[in-house]
């Protein structure tokens, strides 16, 4: 007990000092160099911790994630690429690769796009902060809970027995037998794409629609006394203008589909071929030991993503030059 | 802090409880416990803990470290369990328990700081124990003529290594039963597997309608599957018998050979014959798998499972006590009749101390088992263990006393991909049988990657 209040204060108050006395220190040895050396390293040694930090937490298991991918499964001896060659030859990563390219597809364009669609909609509407209320709800729900919801939406029973999952009841009303929704591929990944865009729709459609607060009426009023519909106001003024916002919010969905994790393994566990690549992830790493395979699975993940931020950073560049 | 309290209190209050109980058995029973006599003939002068041994006749003080797999409750019923060996002995229980044991005692045997006693995770673990030298035999320790006597055979077998016993069986739990509705089937107990198979479809007819033989839940989250792995398995040691099974577990028999595949196919069978086929055994928890067996009109006749499904039949499935009765697994090849496929705590002894010695016999005794048993959640090994809750647990003790051949749970036993991969391939093939035959070979090479050290 008394040893980890004294680390606690230790590193409360001894970290900000440690911090304050590096500067102190710094600044005091600057002023004994000539003053074109103080203006040069200046600007390094103050970052240097921020960067130290950086290197320790982020750069360094970076590599070591990729060092390990080159190992084999007690991480000691160098296997080459053996770890990438089973990834791209088993058949069940290869199902879990064209899962995620579905996933990125249809996640981004269906949040994207309903979320766009319901914040353009309801900035016409006096209940605006209603109607938003409730599509931003259930991104307050963890992915588990709405994964358990869901299931419950998706349930099964056989025909002639009640019917206690919702979407089954209304499709044996409608007089159709019911469905294994969770189990008939490739319609169940999207099912499953059905509850992440549920859930980030709400997320999408925030963001946009602050956007679209931010564009001046006076433009939109400007294209309707020049005589046009509503339709080409948005085509020609509001979405290029959102567009910016619309990049932000894509590449959070690319990111957020790549990442799908925790929707597929409490709905499926990634079987009946709905597998997806952080599940294939942890799988490798938790259940069969092999942490070879899962780092190769973590820098092709990373390697995926590296072009969709690329993209974005250079979108900021653009905004702040234009700036 | 207060809950701490309370719960000692409670603990301490159901100790109590039982220890009365068990003072009140013995005193009533007619064999004296041989936990006096072990320790008064041995020389309690070298106390593990440290601490000089009482000088007073039969008690030994001292201490005996303990590490075992169970927590909470198990935990409770353990300490319950040597309660009266500590009254008796003066000595003191010091027990860990820790869901990790397989790390601590592989490390503890390369460091040499080992517990006196401690459960051992399965049989090839303990032969690996025996092999590093660390576990100690304890044919001079217990009383060999009563335990083999009593306990099923089996059981004895799998704690022997080199005609020496290295491990007793504390508790035991038994699997493979075909539980039914009391009402719903009255044919009599099947005495093989292909009469089980006529008995139930021609009850099934009976009820017609939508009803088969078997309802079969495979649905778990992460570990899906693992209801019917336990029916290949069971296929496997009643079919095969223990010698394929123990290969099969070992990763030296193919999943494509002849044995294994037809395990999956009678499994095929099952499914083929399950209320809602296998589409539904996918959607279908295990937990409510026997739901079916008390509806109106009832969707199946037998449910495959281990005693613990009796809790399910009652919350999930509204049955009541007395409404529902198993069989045990029958025979399905006559070479390998009595095998059972269960679940049981091996106990070991690492340090040969007086204290260790004298608790390792107690344990072994009818008495000290009679203990957990009747706390609930366990089965005896033991004959002489008669103090179940009710009669299904003490029919299914007696399934266990019988069984001729005895084998743990082969899939828990396998390495953990293998394990992994053998739960999809149940999900993938009770999903679409025609593909048994890629499903196998994939296995294979999962056996190839996963054994290899």
């Amino acid at each position: 007990m008394d040893t980890r209040l004294v680390v606690a204060i230790v590193i409360v108050v001894g970290l900000p000092a440690l911090l304050i006395g590096y500067i102190l220190l710094i600044e005091a040895v600057l002023r004994l160099l000539p003053g074109r050396w103080q203006n040069r390293l200046r600007p390094w040694l103050w970052i240097a911790p921020a960067l130290s930090f950086l290197g320790f937490f982020l750069v360094y298991p970076t590599i070591n994630t990729v060092v390990l991918s080159l190992q084999d499964k007690f991480s000691k001896t160098f296997v080459g690429l053996a770890n990438y060659q089973y990834f791209f030859s088993n058949p069940d990563t290869l199902v879990s690769l064209r899962n995620n390219v579905i996933w990125i597809v249809l996640l981004t364009a269906l949040a994207v796009g309903v979320g766009l669609l319901i914040a353009v909609l309801v900035d016409r509407v006096r209940y605006e902060p209603a109607a938003k209320s409730v599509i931003f709800l259930p991104l307050a729900i963890s992915f588990v809970g709405a994964g358990i919801i869901w299931r419950f939406v998706y349930d099964y029973a056989p025909a002639g027995e009640p019917q206690t999952g919702l979407l089954n009841a209304a499709v044996t009303a409608a007089g159709f037998p019911p469905q294994t929704w969770l189990q008939d591929s490739p319609t169940n990944t999207i099912a499953l794409i059905i509850v992440a865009v549920w859930i980030w729709t709400g997320f999408c459609m925030v963001i946009l629609s602050a956007a679209l607060k931010g564009i001046s009426p006076e433009l939109m009023e400007a294209a309707r006394v020049d005589g046009a519909n509503e339709v080409q106001v948005f085509r020609r003024i509001t979405f290029p203008l959102l567009l910016p916002a619309v990049a932000v919010v894509a590449t959070t969905m690319v990111i957020t589909a790549l990442k799908a994790f925790d929707i597929v393994y409490v709905m499926t566990s990634g079987n009946f071929q709905t597998n997806v690549v952080a599940n294939q992830m942890y799988k490798e790493l938790f259940t069969n030991g092999q942490p070879g395979r899962a780092s190769a699975i973590a820098v092709v993940l990373l390697v995926l993503i590296v072009p969709v931020m690329f993209i974005n950073i250079r979108r900021f560049r653009q905004q702040e030059a234009i700036r | 802090m207060e809950e701490r309290i309370v719960r000692r209190s409670r603990v301490a209050g159901s100790l109590m409880a039982i220890t009365l109980l068990v003072v009140a058995c013995s005193s009533g029973g007619s064999s004296a416990s041989p936990a006096a006599s072990t320790p008064a003939s041995a020389p309690a002068a070298s106390a593990s803990g440290g601490e000089s041994p009482a000088a007073s006749g039969g008690a030994l003080g001292g201490s005996v470290s303990v590490i075992g797999t169970w927590t909470g409750a198990e935990q409770e019923s353990f300490m319950a369990m040597v309660k009266p060996w500590e009254d008796q002995t003066g000595a003191k229980v010091e027990y860990t328990g820790t869901r990790d044991i397989n790390n601590i005692l592989t490390t503890g045997i390369q460091s040499g700081l080992l517990p006196d006693l401690a459960g051992l995770p399965g049989p090839g673990q303990m032969a690996e124990y025996v092999q590093a030298g660390a576990l100690k035999p304890l044919n001079d320790v217990i009383d060999m003529t009563a335990y083999t006597a009593d306990t099923a055979p089996g059981l004895v077998t799998l704690g022997t290594v080199n005609d020496q016993l290295y491990g007793i069986f504390i508790k035991a739990d038994i699997k493979g039963l075909f539980w039914y509705n009391t009402g719903v089937y009255k044919d009599g107990a099947p005495a093989t597997y292909d009469e089980l198979l006529a008995k139930g479809k021609t009850t099934a007819d009976g009820i017609g309608g939508e009803a088969k033989t078997f309802c079969v839940g495979l649905e778990s989250g992460a570990a899906s599957g693992w209801p019917g792995s336990d029916w290949v398995e069971q296929f496997v040691l009643n079919g095969s018998g223990p010698d394929v099974y123990d290969k099969w577990v070992a990763g030296q028999q193919k999943w494509t050979s002849p044995e294994i595949k037809a395990a999956f196919e009678a499994f095929g069978n099952v499914i083929a014959n399950t209320f809602g086929g296998g589409k539904n055994a996918n959607a279908t928890n295990f937990v409510a798998s026997g739901d079916k067996l008390f509806s109106t009109p009832p969707g199946c006749v037998f449910v495959n499972h281990g005693t613990f499904i009796t809790d399910a039949f009652k919350k999930t499935g509204g049955a009541t006590d007395g409404q529902f009765d198993f069989y045990p697994f029958p025979t399905m090849n006559p070479a390998f009749a009595g095998a059972v496929e269960g679940s049981g705590d091996l106990f070991g002894m690492f340090n040969d101390t007086p204290q260790a010695k004298s608790l390792v016999a107690y344990l072994a005794t009818p008495e000290a088992q009679a203990i957990w048993v009747g706390r609930g959640g366990a089965l005896s090994a033991n004959k002489k263990v008669t103090s179940y809750p009710n009669e299904i647990l003490k029919k299914a003790a007696e399934a266990l006393v019988n069984a001729k051949t005895f084998r743990f749970d082969g899939g828990d036993n396998m390495p953990q991909a293998m394990q992994d991969a053998f739960f999809k391939a149940i999900v993938d093939y009770a999903q679409d049988p025609s593909k048994l035959d890629s499903i196998l070979t994939n296995l294979d090479s999962v056996q190839a990657s996963s054994y290899t050290p």
